[in-house]
């Protein structure tokens, strides 16, 4: 079959869509602004284990509670949807299948980080 | 394999997992490296779970006491500790072994001798961090 295109016209639009680096830079920048936070999670994990529901509206209701628990959820949620992403794009190579998968990935993680924070700030404002 | 002077040498075959064909012996031997590698990924899917685990409880807050009190009885009965248990030896290793990769990034500790002793490393700190916290938990009355 003979191509009238010139090989330049055939590759355009082929290559990288330049985004990659973006992807590759997000989650490492999630990462360290996770690994503090998630020592702090830790930790407030064991307070409210060993506490109530009392306890842990009160704990909640802490300014700087309130800040770090959205802030390690926002950015949790973030950055499990970026490596749950890579994993359904290395293992899942039927189109129809990985736009599903990317998909569901994409609303869980904005549903339940949106329903986890909204609840955070229901008990911090005193709605609780 | 008669003519060994005119037949081409065996290709090289690229590394697999498993075998190097039927019945051959495994072609790639299992490494530390390796282990750590499949684990970060593995860890990190776990947490997905984790996560989700963390926003239910966020709900339930939210929900009352009486919603509050059937989380945390859900959490506190056998399964549900032995889920927390597996998430925080999944929070350490995902922890240890992304500041590994963190450190890797800046062009650091790439050669064999340190990748390996790097990832004893983070065997050894999520081990060691996930006995210590259930220990504290132990003895603050968290569990």
């Amino acid at each position: 079959m003979v191509s009238y295109r010139t090989p330049l016209g055939r590759a355009r639009g082929l290559g990288s869509a330049k985004h990659g680096a973006g992807h590759w830079v997000s989650e490492r920048v999630s990462s360290i602004a996770l690994a503090p936070l998630v020592v702090w999670a830790v930790y407030g994990v064991l307070r409210l284990a060993a506490g109530d529901y009392g306890f842990a509206v009160h704990w909640v209701q802490a300014p700087l509670n309130a800040t770090l628990l959205v802030l390690t959820l926002a950015i949790s949620f973030w950055h499990m949807h970026s490596g749950m992403r890579v994993v359904v794009e290395d293992y899942i190579h039927k189109t129809l299948t990985k736009t599903a998968l990317l998909v569901l990935n994409l609303f869980v993680c904005g549903l339940a980080g949106a329903l986890a924070i909204f609840s955070i700030l229901k008990v911090a404002l005193g709605g609780a | 394999m008669t003519e060994a002077s005119t037949t081409p040498r065996e290709r090289p075959v690229s590394p697999h997992l498993v075998t190097g064909g039927l019945g051959s012996p495994p072609l790639w031997r299992w490494h530390i490296t390796m282990w750590t590698s499949i684990l970060h990924r593995a860890t990190g899917v776990a947490l997905y779970v984790g996560a989700l685990i963390a926003a239910a409880w966020a709900i339930s807050l939210a929900g009352g006491p009486d919603a509050y009190a059937g989380f945390k009885a859900l959490l506190g009965s056998i399964p549900g500790k032995v889920v927390m248990f597996g998430l925080t030896v999944c929070v350490f290793y995902h922890l240890a072994n992304g500041v590994r990769h963190l450190v890797w990034d800046t062009g650091h500790g790439l050669d064999v001798k340190s990748a390996n002793a790097s990832a004893v490393l983070v065997f050894a700190f999520a081990a060691a961090a996930s006995l210590a916290i259930w220990g504290i938990a132990g003895m603050t009355g968290a569990l």
